[in-house]
């Protein structure tokens, strides 16, 4: 039991690494999002049933899968949130961005 | 072996925060910070996680359900702020 906490809480962790690298490496906004919106629901679900493996009782079990699916539903809608609240400020986008329809879409002119 | 771990996970979301942190100050727009914030947030909720399974100790999983609802509550009131304000 203790040896699969581990691995998962170790994936989980490199999961939040690699997407901590990436809100470094990306170049806009919107790419940023893609990489930080991994941890927030793999690498979290990940650590959290690792850390279920080894709590005793149920009752700490049944709050890390509240946090779970919590997070499973909160995440996907704050980052939509976030990022037609950063497209609709008008956020420059990445010069390398290949394709935008949003912009002829909201903005016709 | 869990002891070792933890201190091994605990290591790397440290290192995952202190780039969040970087992130948060050198910014680029406001929505930028605003990720850099809920990641950092996450990464609280791992590190109470995983802390909670290195003591046994359950009242770390109370501050990391917490966490987790004010997460998301600010993500929204900031996204709302930003939609009528602009970047």
């Amino acid at each position: 039991m203790e040896l699969v906490a581990s691995v998962l809480m170790l994936a989980g962790a490199v999961l939040a690494l690699i997407a901590a690298l990436g809100l470094q490496r990306f170049d806009d906004v919107f790419a940023r999002m893609h990489a930080a919106t991994k941890p927030a629901t793999m690498g979290l679900a990940l650590i959290l049933v690792g850390t279920a493996l080894v709590v005793p009782g149920p009752g700490p079990v049944a709050k890390l899968l509240l946090v779970i699916i919590l997070q499973f539903i909160t995440a996907p809608v704050g980052a939509h949130l976030v990022g037609r609240a950063a497209f609709r400020a008008g956020t420059e986008l990445d010069p390398e961005t290949v394709f935008d329809d949003l912009s002829t879409r909201i903005r016709p002119d | 072996m869990l002891a070792t771990t933890t201190t091994i996970v605990l290591a790397l979301i440290l290192v995952a925060s202190v780039l969040c942190v970087v992130r948060l100050v050198r910014g680029g727009s406001l929505a930028d910070r605003i990720v850099a914030l809920d990641s950092l947030l996450i990464m609280i909720v791992l590190g109470l996680a995983v802390q909670a399974a290195r003591t046994g100790e359950d009242t770390y999983l109370d501050a990391m359900v917490v966490a987790a609802l004010l997460g998301f509550t600010g993500t929204a009131l900031v996204a709302k702020f930003i939609e009528r304000r602009g970047a």
